[in-house]
Formats: C-alpha cells, sequence, structure tokens
C-alpha cells in the first residue's frame, strides 16, 4: 500500500499558555513549543502498522515553512519513508480549501491507495480532509478509530455519538482522517530523530506542483481570521465563599433544593 | 436575499437538538433570510420528522430513497449536492456526522467552509462574521467568511437559542431530483460501545471526574460520594482514556448524553465535548482548584478546592445527614 | 598383618588394578568439565565489553569481605550461617579433596607443605569441616522440602519448582562428605584392627563417629568399604565438578570471579557501550540490549552466578507490590536462555528471532523497577540489576516500545526541560511566593554570582506542594550563612531517571544543557535537597563541582555549631526517618538526616526494620510518578504501614519523591490523622533558631 499521510506543525496545547500579543492581533508565540498534530501522529502510526503488515511505503506531506520540517523528521524517524515540504511564500494565508488544493496537486504527482490526515488540528476545524477527497473525487471517511485492510475495499470504523462505531465499507483509493486512540503510537526518541537528521527532504513550490497561485494563500482563502481574543467571561457560576465547613453546608442546602439528595 | 438551508439529522424518528437551534443562527446570519430545513431517510421515520419540522421551519425539504436509510455522508452529500442552490448558505451540525459531510460539500457546492460556529455578527455585503474557536477551546477568533458565492457552515450544538417553533410550514418532497446516489462507500452496521454495568444515562444526580482525580486509585473516593448520594459515577474523556473507567461511563459528545438533575463536575475542566454531553440544563456544581477553569463558566455553583480533600469531608457531612 | 590396601594398589578380583580408575576417573572427568566449561564461555566472548578491572584494591577488598567474609549472608540469619559453614567447609576440603584424587593413584601423596604438623592440624581441622557440613546439609535440606521458606517459591508462571534440584546437590553433598569419612574410618578400623594402630580421626567428628562403629566390622569388609568408599567419592566429586556448571551451582565456581568483577562504584549507570565515548553514541548502530549477545560478559556472568536464594525478590518492593517484577526471575530466565541457545551437547548456537522482552521478558516487567537498589544490595554474590534495566530499557526505547504514560513527560522534557511540560521561565516561581518574598530573595545565577549552586530540580520548582521544601532549603542556607544562588530558567531536568528509562539522548541534552550552565555561573558547590538531582550531579555527571545534599550541610553546621536547633515543638509525636533509595543505598548517607533529627531536643525518633541499606523503596520518583503500573498494593502504602507498625505518626524523608509517594499513601491507606509525611527540610527550618 502506498499511503500519503498529511501532518501539520502546531502549537502545543498541553502546559502552553495563550495570551495575546501586544499588538493584539496574534497569540504571543515567543514561548510557544511546537510539534506534531497529535491526531496525525496516530495517522502516521496506523500508516506504519498497515504497511507492516501488507507491504508498501509511507510519505508525510506538509505544507509549511522551513520549521515545519521538523515534524516532517520526526514522522520519518517514527517510521515514514519519505518526507516531502511544500512551501511556497503564495501559500501563506491558505484557508482550509486552499491547503486541500495544495495538497491535492502532490497527490496528483504520485500513486497513493491511501491518503490520512488526522481528524482535526490546532484550528479545530477537521476540514483539510473531507475537501481533499472531494477535490480528488474520492471516497471519505472521518474520524476513523479502526482500519481493517483487505484488497480493493477496507473496512473502516468510525467514531459516532455514545461511544458507538460506525463501519463502513470504503473503496481504495479513499480518504480517511483518523481520531485519536485509534492506536498506541510508538515513542520517537532524540536518537531516532538524529538518526534522520541529514536525510534528504524535497521542498516544493507552486510551480513544482502546478498550482494556480490565485486559488492559494491569501489571495484565495475565502476565510480570514481577523484576531484572537480572549472572550469576556460572562457571569458564570456562583462561587462558593468561605471555610470547607461553611462551603459544604451551603452546597448541601443547594442540593436539597435541586433534589440532589 | 440570503437563502439559508439547515440540515436536521435525526435518530429513531425524533430530530436531534440542533434543530431547534439553527433559527437563531440563521437570524444572527441575516435576520431578514429564510430558512429551509433538509432531511434525509427512507419511511414513516423521515415523514414523522419532516411533519414535525414544519412546526419550526417554513419550508421543510424532505429526500426519501432507500440508499438514504441510514444517513451515510457520502451518499447525502451527493443528495444536497444535487438539490442545493450553489450560493446558498448550509448550515450543518458540527458532530460526528457533520465533520464527515460538510468539507467534502462546500467543495462540491463551490462554497467557502467555516466549522464549529459558536456565533454569528451579520452579514457585511458578501462577508459573513463568524466567532469561532482554536487551541481546544483556549482562545476565540474573529472570522470573515467570503459567502458570496455560499458558504457551508458547521454550528456548534447548543452554542445557540432554541426557538419555540411557532411556524406552520410545508413539506416539499425533493426525492426525485437527487439522482445518482451510488457512492464508493457502504455502511455495514453500528456496532454499539459495550454496556458497562451502569447505564449513567438513567441517574438523576451523576458525580463525574476529570483529570482533577489524579489516579486510578482515588476514583474509590469519588464511588463513596456517589453511594452518599445516592449517585452514580461518570467521567469525562481522559479517565476513560487511561482506561481507568470503561467508556459507557464517559460523558460527553464522544461518550453518552445524560439529562441528570444534578451534575457534580469534580476536577473538570469543562471542555465544550464534555459539556455537550449534558443536557436539560441539570444544576452543575463545579468543583476545581484552578479558579480559571472553564467549567466555573458554565456551572451554577462553583467552589475552587482540591476534590480529593473535598469529596471525603463533603460525603462525610451528607452521611451525617 | 598388613595395612589396608589403598586404592592405588588394590586388584578388583585379584587382577584388576583399581588405580586405572583412579588415573581415568580425573581425565575423563577433567576432560567432561573442559569442554562444558568451554561451552559456558562461548556467549561471554561474544558479549559486549565491560571495564571491570580498574580499582584493583577495592576488588581485592571485596574478595576479603564478601566472598571469603560472607558478609552480605548473615543479613538473613538462618540461611546464613548455613552457607557460612558449607561454604568454610567446602574452602577447607578442597584440599582434602585434590590430595584425594591425587592419592588414588599415588597413594601416600601429601600436597607440598602438609606434611608435618601443619597437616596434622589439617587433617583435624577438615574432619570437623566434614561433620559440620554434613549436618548443615541435613538442616538445609529440612528448610528446603519442609518449611519451605517463602522467597524459594517458583510463582506458577516461572515454572516448575527448584526444591528437587537444590535438595539433590544437598544430597550430592552429603554424599560427598559422607564417602570421604567412611573411606578414612574404613582405614583406621583396618588399621586398628590389623595393627593395633591407636590413629583416630578427630574426636567426636563424622569420621570419628564411623570409625567407632565400624570397629567389630571384618577386615575383608572394611578393606571392600575403603575402595568402595573411594570411588563413591571420586565419581560423585567429578560428577558434581560437571554439574556445577549446568544449574544454579555453578555459582560455586564463578562467585569468586563474579564478586571480583562487581561494582565498586554506586550510583551511576554505565554507558551505552564500554569504550564508546557520548560523542561517539550517534555512530552505534544500535542502543542497548534487545537480545542476549548485547548483555556485557560480565551480566552474562551474573547470570551463571545467581544461586538462586530468592533474597534480591525478597527485598524488591516492586515485587512485594504485586508488580510482575522479580529480579531473581531477570536472572534465572536470561541463565536459561544462554542454557538453551548454547547447548552443551551439541555445540551448535541459537539465536532468538524476538527481542528479549518479547521472549523472555515482558515490557511491563521492565518498566516496573524503581532502580531503588535493594537487590544489587542484598546478594551475596555481587550480582547486579540496574544496569541490565536500564540497557533492556534503552533497546525498548529505541525501538519505540515506551508506555504511552511516560511519552508525554518524555516528550514534554524535550521541549520545555521539565516533565510537566511546563514553560521554562516559570522555573523560579516559587521564590515569588508572597510571605517567602517578603523576607528573602534568592539570588539568579543568571545576573549574581555566589559560592553555591542550589540545584532545585524539577519536582521543587513546578509542583504547588512540593515548592515549599525549596523555600525551606533557601532559608536553611541563608540561616546557615551558605552564599548561594539557583540557575532558574537556565536549570533543565537533572535527568536522573531519563537515563535510568533508557533515553539516552534526551539524557545527553540534559547534561550538556546543564553542565554549561553549571560551569558559566562559576560555583565552587553544589547543594540540593533533591537525591534524585543529588545522585546524577554527583554519579552521572562528570566535571561538576561537589556535589552535597541539604542533610549533610545541616549536619556540619550543627556540628560546627554555625546552626543551632530549638527543641522539638511536636513533643507528644513519634518521628520515624526513611531512607531515601538516592540519598541512602546509592549515596550512602544515612547518618547525616539521623544526626540533624537528633539534634531537635525532645524529639522521639524511632528506626524502621528496614532501614538504611535494607530501606523500602516509596514507589520511587522522576519518570516514575508517570508510569502506570500493574500492582496488587502501592509501595508507599506498604511503607506507611511499616511506619505504622514501629509505633510512628510521623513519616520523616529527605526526598520529593518519597513526600509525593508517601502522602499520596497515607491518603489512599485511609490513615489521614493517624499518619502524616514531612519533608526533612520542613522540620529542620521550623526548629532552627
Amino acid at each position: 500500500m502506498e499511503i500519503l499521510v498529511c501532518v501539520k506543525r502546531v502549537p502545543d496545547t498541553a502546559e502552553n499558555e495563550f495570551e495575546l500579543n501586544s499588538d493584539g492581533n496574534d497569540l504571543d508565540r515567543d514561548d510557544l513549543v511546537y510539534s506534531v498534530n497529535e491526531w496525525d501522529n496516530y495517522a502516521v502510526e496506523e500508516a506504519i502498522q498497515i504497511v507492516d503488515n501488507l507491504g508498501g511505503s509511507i510519505t508525510v506531506v506538509t505544507v509549511g515553512d522551513d520549521e515545519a520540517e521538523e515534524v516532517l523528521r520526526r514522522e520519518m524517524a517514527m517510521g515514514a519513508n519519505n518526507g516531502v515540504l511544500l512551501s511556497d511564500d503564495a501559500f501563506e494565508g491558505s484557508d482550509g480549501r486552499g491547503l486541500a488544493a495544495i495538497l491535492k496537486a502532490e497527490v496528483e504527482k504520485g500513486k497513493y491507495d491511501l491518503i490520512l490526515t488526522g481528524a482535526q488540528a490546532d484550528e479545530g476545524a477537521g476540514q483539510v480532509g473531507g475537501m481533499l477527497a472531494a477535490m480528488l473525487d474520492y471516497p471519505y471517511a472521518s474520524l476513523v478509530n479502526k482500519i481493517e485492510p483487505a484488497d480493493g475495499k477496507i473496512k473502516v470504523g468510525r467514531e459516532i455519538e455514545g461511544g458507538n462505531q460506525e463501519m463502513n465499507e470504503i473503496e481504495l483509493p479513499c480518504v480517511l482522517s483518523i481520531q485519536t486512540g485509534i492506536n498506541e503510537p510508538r515513542y520517537v526518541g532524540i536518537r531516532g530523530i538524529r538518526k534522520v537528521a541529514s536525510v534528504e527532504i524535497p521542498v516544493k513550490g507552486a510551480g513544482d506542483l502546478g498550482v494556480d497561485a490565485g486559488s492559494v494563500g491569501e489571495a484565495g482563502a475565502k476565510i480570514k481570521r481577523v484576531d484572537y481574543f480572549v472572550p469576556d467571561l460572562g457571569d458564570g457560576a456562583e462561587m462558593l465563599e468561605g471555610s470547607t465547613d461553611e462551603i459544604i453546608e451551603k452546597l448541601i442546602e443547594k442540593l436539597k433544593a435541586k433534589g440532589g439528595l | 436575499m440570503t437563502q439559508i438551508f439547515a440540515y436536521v439529522p435525526f435518530k429513531n424518528g425524533v430530530a436531534e437538538d440542533v434543530a431547534q437551534e439553527f433559527p437563531d443562527a440563521a437570524k444572527k446570519i441575516d435576520a431578514g433570510a429564510s430558512v429551509t430545513a433538509v432531511v434525509t431517510g427512507s419511511g414513516a421515520d423521515l415523514d414523522k420528522v419532516a411533519n414535525e419540522l414544519t412546526q419550526t421551519y417554513s419550508e421543510v425539504i424532505k429526500i426519501d430513497d432507500t440508499a438514504l436509510a441510514y444517513p451515510n455522508a457520502e451518499i447525502v452529500r451527493k443528495a444536497l449536492a444535487n438539490i442545493i442552490p450553489a450560493d446558498a448558505i448550509v448550515l450543518v451540525p458540527h458532530n460526528t456526522f457533520g465533520m464527515d459531510l460538510a468539507p467534502g460539500l462546500s467543495i462540491n457546492l463551490d462554497s467557502a467552509y467555516a466549522a464549529d460556529v459558536i456565533d454569528f455578527e451579520g452579514m457585511d455585503g458578501g462577508a459573513l462574521k463568524l466567532i469561532r474557536q482554536e487551541l481546544g477551546g483556549a482562545v476565540s477568533t474573529h472570522v470573515t467568511c467570503d459567502a458570496s458565492a455560499g458558504a457551508v457552515i458547521t454550528i456548534r450544538p447548543g452554542a445557540f437559542a432554541p426557538t419555540d417553533g411557532g411556524a406552520s410550514g410545508s413539506v416539499v418532497d425533493k426525492s426525485g431530483d437527487v439522482g445518482d446516489l451510488s457512492a464508493k462507500r457502504t455502511f455495514l452496521e453500528v456496532v454499539e460501545a459495550e454496556v458497562g454495568d451502569v447505564d449513567i444515562t438513567k441517574s438523576d444526580v451523576l458525580v463525574s471526574i476529570g483529570r482533577g482525580i489524579e489516579d486510578e486509585d482515588n476514583i474509590e473516593v469519588a464511588q463513596e460520594l456517589a453511594d452518599a448520594m445516592g449517585a452514580v459515577v461518570s467521567c469525562s474523556r481522559p479517565i476513560v482514556d487511561a482506561k481507568w473507567l470503561e467508556k459507557s461511563r464517559q460523558v460527553g459528545t464522544s461518550g453518552q448524553t445524560v439529562k441528570p438533575k444534578v451534575y457534580m463536575a469534580m476536577g473538570i475542566s469543562g471542555s465544550f465535548q464534555h459539556m455537550g454531553g449534558i443536557k436539560g440544563n441539570p444544576f452543575i456544581v463545579a468543583v476545581n482548584k484552578n479558579p480559571k477553569a472553564p467549567i466555573f463558566q458554565v456551572a451554577d455553583v462553583g467552589i475552587v478546592e482540591d476534590i480529593l480533600d473535598f469529596m471525603p469531608e463533603l460525603q462525610e457531612a451528607i452521611e451525617e445527614l | 598383618m598388613s595395612m589396608i590396601i589403598a586404592p592405588a594398589n588394590y586388584m578388583l578380583f585379584g587382577f584388576f588394578p583399581t588405580v586405572i580408575f583412579s588415573f581415568f576417573l580425573p581425565v575423563i572427568g577433567v576432560g567432561l568439565f573442559t569442554y562444558i566449561m568451554a561451552r559456558r564461555i562461548a556467549p561471554l566472548v561474544r558479549a559486549n565489553p565491560d571495564y571491570r578491572f580498574n580499582n584493583i584494591p577495592e576488588r581485592i577488598k571485596n574478595i576479603i569481605v564478601v566472598w571469603l567474609g560472607q558478609i552480605r549472608q548473615p543479613r538473613y540469619m538462618r540461611a546464613g550461617i548455613l552457607h557460612i559453614i558449607i561454604f568454610a567447609g567446602f574452602l577447607i576440603l578442597s584440599i582434602r579433596s585434590t590430595s584425594l584424587v591425587v592419592i588414588g593413584v599415588f597413594d601416600g601423596f601429601v600436597l607440598p607443605g602438609f606434611d608435618g604438623s601443619l597437616g596434622t592440624v589439617y587433617n583435624f581441622i577438615k574432619d570437623y569441616a566434614a561433620t559440620a557440613v554434613l549436618v548443615a546439609c541435613i538442616v538445609a535440606a529440612y528448610r528446603r522440602a519442609i518449611i519451605k521458606p517463602a522467597r524459594y517459591a517458583v510463582p506458577e508462571k516461572y515454572g516448575h519448582d527448584h526444591t528437587a534440584e537444590a535438595v539433590f546437590v544437598l544430597g550430592i553433598i552429603c554424599t560427598l562428605m559422607i564417602s570421604e569419612s567412611m573411606f578414612e574410618a574404613a582405614a583406621v578400623a583396618y588399621n586398628h584392627r590389623a595393627l593395633g594402630e591407636a590413629h583416630f580421626p578427630a574426636f567426636f567428628s563424622l569420621a570419628w563417629v564411623f570409625s567407632k562403629s565400624l570397629k567389630f566390622a571384618s577386615l575383608e569388609f572394611l578393606q571392600s568399604l575403603h575402595i568402595i568408599m573411594y570411588y563413591v567419592h571420586d565419581v560423585t566429586f567429578f560428577f558434581f565438578l560437571c554439574f556445577l556448571p549446568l544449574g544454579k551451582h555453578f555459582h560455586v565456581i564463578t562467585s569468586i570471579f563474579n564478586v571480583f568483577f562487581m561494582r565498586v562504584k554506586k550510583g551511576n549507570v554505565k554507558p551505552v557501550k564500554y569504550g564508546v565515548s557520548d560523542e561517539e553514541l550517534d555512530n552505534l548502530e544500535s542502543f542497548g540490549v534487545k537480545k542476549l549477545e548485547d548483555f556485557t560478559w560480565k551480566h552474562m556472568l551474573d547470570f551463571y552466578s545467581c544461586a538462586d536464594c530468592g533474597r534480591c525478590s525478597d527485598q524488591c518492593p516492586a515485587n512485594a507490590a504485586g508488580r510482575p517484577l522479580s529480579p531473581r526471575f531477570i536472572t534465572i530466565k536470561a541463565r536459561d536462555l544462554m542454557f538453551k541457545n548454547y547447548p552443551i551437547k551439541s555445540g551448535v548456537i541459537y539465536k532468538s528471532d524476538k527481542l528479549l522482552v518479547e521472549d523472555i521478558y515482558t515490557e511491563d516487567e521492565i518498566w516496573s523497577c524503581t532502580t531503588c537498589g535493594a537487590c544489587e544490595q542484598e546478594c551475596p554474590l555481587g550480582i547486579e540489576y540496574i544496569d541490565k534495566m536500564v540497557d533492556i530499557r534503552r533497546g525498548m526505547v529505541e525501538e519505540g516500545m515506551v508506555p504511552q504514560s511516560l511519552q508525554k513527560p518524555l516528550k514534554a522534557l524535550e521541549k520545555r526541560g521539565n516533565p510537566y511540560g511546563k514553560m521554562e521561565k516559570k522555573r523560579a516561581d516559587w521564590v515569588k511566593e508572597k510571605t517567602f518574598a517578603e523576607t528573602h530573595t534568592v539570588k539568579d545565577l543568571g545576573k549574581d554570582s555566589a559560592d553555591t549552586l542550589y540545584f532545585v530540580d524539577s519536582i521543587t520548582s513546578y509542583d504547588d506542594n512540593i515548592q515549599e521544601i525549596a523555600r525551606r532549603t533557601s532559608i536553611i542556607l541563608e540561616k546557615a550563612g551558605v552564599d548561594f544562588g539557583i540557575l532558574g530558567k537556565g536549570e533543565k531536568d537533572s535527568g536522573n531517571e531519563v537515563v535510568r528509562f533508557g533515553e539516552e539522548m534526551l539524557y545527553q541534552e540534559l547534561k550538556a544543557q546543564n553542565t554549561e550552565a553549571i560551569l558559566e555561573s562559576g560555583v565552587k558547590q553544589i547543594v540540593t535537597a533533591d537525591p534524585h538531582a543529588l545522585n546524577a550531579l554527583k554519579k552521572d555527571y562528570t566535571g561538576l563541582p561537589p556535589v552535597k545534599h541539604i542533610s549533610e550541610i545541616v549536619a556540619e553546621k550543627i556540628e560546627s555549631g554555625e546552626l543551632t536547633m530549638r527543641p522539638c515543638k511536636n513533643r507528644d509525636k513519634v518521628y520515624v526517618y526513611h531512607d531515601p533509595c538516592y540519598l541512602g543505598r546509592h549515596n550512602s548517607i544515612y547518618e547525616s538526616p539521623r544526626q540533624a533529627l537528633d539534634a531537635i531536643a525532645g524529639l522521639t525518633r524511632v528506626e524502621l526494620e528496614k532501614s538504611r541499606d535494607r530501606s523500602f523503596c516509596c514507589g520511587g520518583g522522576g519518570l516514575m510518578l508517570f508510569y502506570e503500573p500493574e500492582e496488587e498494593t502501592r509501595m508507599g502504602v506498604l511503607r506507611v504501614n511499616m511506619a505504622a507498625e514501629a509505633g510512628a505518626n510521623v513519616i520523616v524523608t529527605a526526598c520529593p519523591f518519597c513526600l509525593v509517594n508517601i502522602q499520596d499513601a497515607i491518603k489512599v491507606a485511609g490513615k489521614e490523622g493517624e499518619m502524616e509525611a514531612l519533608d526533612f527540610t520542613q522540620l529542620i527550618e521550623e526548629h532552627l533558631a
């Protein structure tokens, strides 16, 4: 199976504190640390497991600048065979659709049976996979938490409400967006990353891909972020104050009134 | 005039709650716009839903086809692509179905796409102003969406106000207009989550634990409080991911939907995916040692304490009653 | 009448000289033994290098104290005494055994130097030695077969019980003792009867008893007995010699070597590969132990040397907590694999195609180890464990086999230099606490300079509950007149657990960053309140100024009078000091904290039964806090129960991880209100005059 996995370099959400910069139009990025989008990492692990079973190879691709290369290397240290960086000034400011168009151009340069993305990334939109599929006219399934490869058609399970799983059969080639928890990604240590430090990662621009500059980047974007803000928190909860005993007394009274006891 | 279409998912003949929220969203997009509901499916259930929706929408488009008996997003996408006019605004709920359907639909309709929108601030010419969040809800953003050639938008369930109804619309059957509904993805079956020992959806009072529980061994403390309250222990996603509790105990958009009278959120930060599993406006008590936890925005009562200290004390006090 | 005929001269059935047996038995025996030993040495020559020829004086001391002196044996008194008797007996009787072999060919042979008074004294002693060994073996067999002490039991998953083998060998030893004594007694009785010789074995020794009971036997009988017993002894002796390398009694041969080559330095971790410097690490094909031959020859020798005594597992806290780890079986399983892959019979070498952690070990088994060192401290044969666990972990990390629960803190360490993922600039936020900041300032060595560095390390810097340790330590240092500063955001995690969990290159990065920051600051000494940091900086890092623990400073200053302690504020409480593994066992600091506590007048202090180098690990520190082990109970809970049993209601500890684990354990054990945990710095600072 030839598998393409689309990955993205995103800020770590765990302990990063997000503050607005002094101009108020973007986040203060000085102290942020970045890494590969968690969902994308699950996708690469899944690809590795599929290839371990069925043979084939894995290419990881990202749209970004020089700094984005580090996530490609990390995924290659994990086990992806090749990496491709799609980078061009013209790509900056692309919305989801623009990214999908860029990725589509790359997909058409190869012959992939399976294209994976993470179910969502830092913007929480979960859009690129579905768009890419529609542009390629490939079938799509999102929030995939199980893949059972077979000949020509594969079985996939989707995570749906209530903890249930929707099983589908889907023809190849197809695009799948991968949900966290589908597998347990293997560890990638510093040593692994150093081992791939000098592997070549080709960089392709708009010209190499044959992408029309008007359809991507800021020029082609229909969605534009105006600013970041931290919302006005509003009234919220009635905060109980006092000693723990006092708080518990008040709480019990309220619970009795609401039928909680 | 802006044409707004709202796709309404349903289950067992009952439309999802978001159906009542679309009109508010549509009003905020364009107060003068008409909003048409669209339902797809097959048979009696579909008819029932379509008819009920006429109480909320002036027009309900019904698409009846055996291929749509189960909502396979790939097939629905094809159907909608043939029915919906190219420059319309289409609203879809941002849930597992919406995420499956909407991005591809926006390409088929050659429209803009905006996901998980929590508020609209009206249209300026063709530029639709909206608000959404990024980074797991840590920050909000103002976004402009060029909707002049149409837009597909998923809205966050629960972010818009439900209407009371008060319409008397009619059902329009467009089953014949959908064209070829074959797709390269076939629905097989739904594998239900394993029924655990306890059904949290049946309990009136829930003691729900999040990361603040810190360790699997501490779950006992929550269980003892639950016992004292006659409640059941539920949890947020991280607890299930760590395999400390079964999936059947998870409250949230990817877990169970609960409608208790009282919801004790212990050590839960209050992510919208978790809160999205709580319906019916219960009395929410939030205990969290972080005074800035988002849960304090949505709870009724807030207490800044370490749950590991607070729960045993609360339990003792209740037992003394 | 003539003397009894010796085996060297005897004619079987009147014509067959038994001396032929006397000659060929040793030849065959030694030949077979040599072949077996060659097969046993085969894997060692394929193993990785190990530098064990340094520190010769220390090694000779170990031979004398650990091997000859058997100093670790009495830690289990009953078994220890028995073993010391058998060991001493073996040493003494080795001379007799050697002579006996030669006597079978050259009658009347006496080892050089053993003619004359030394010989007489020796003969006297050897008789008692044989008697003592026999009695000890009988008691030992009784213990094994009837009493069955728990630590010898073999849990089902590890295979069949080992009692049969143990009793069999004890039987062989008894046979040797009896046959040798009987051989001698027959000659004595014969010669007494035939020639009136009154030369008897040592009074009340086994040989003496035999010779008295044979008083009325016929000469013919005695002659036959003498010959038969000789060859029984000879055959048994060479059988035993060849049997030794086949099982747990291999230690009889390897013990002296294993003890010579045992660790002389404590607390440090072996390099990835001896002979490969830190800079050359990138060139290595593979890290760690993935298959058998990746172990060093000393580690393989360890596997051979295990006497299956179970003391390591008996002391192992992970084992006590019901984790899947039993150190004894780490060794036995590896030994059995060596026997399997390098069989004696065919001379073929088998290669396992599976990784060790897929074959004989499980991943959980390997991650369960807290590196506390109790096993290594206990082993009378100097068998090591920590380096092996670290090496196997290095292999697993390289293969990506790291539990999900550890991946997050490792990634955080990579990105932020601490396992919590918190921002670097917040590392020194603990100094800003309101009440503290009002009266104390702490120097930032990025801007200021000072004599001493207070290395805070990650948990004390970032954990809300533990930051108090940093503040108290600062106050203590201030009052002690120490000019100190902190590195603040220039400090990274010391990496003590990072290297022990097998992430070598991340550890190298942390070490490089810390070393640079420390050397740039120009400090002359380093102090820390975190024993894990102490250990890393002192034992694993190189080129740093001397490192001390805060308890050492406190004890020194109390003695010099620079610090005085007020009387105890809580006279009704009973305090007990828990020795942290990385302060005690790994760094031998036992007395300083106790001296400091005892300087507080009126403080009632008791000792735990398992204290000092027998201390019981709290559950582990560093990355171990994030690991989710499979266990029946928490190690901390076991420790809290021990403290309660000792009659204490306050556990004092000198390690932030011990504090966290014990505080949690008190809650889990439901002992809140009955037991509390205090850090050393808290107790001391409260009582500073």
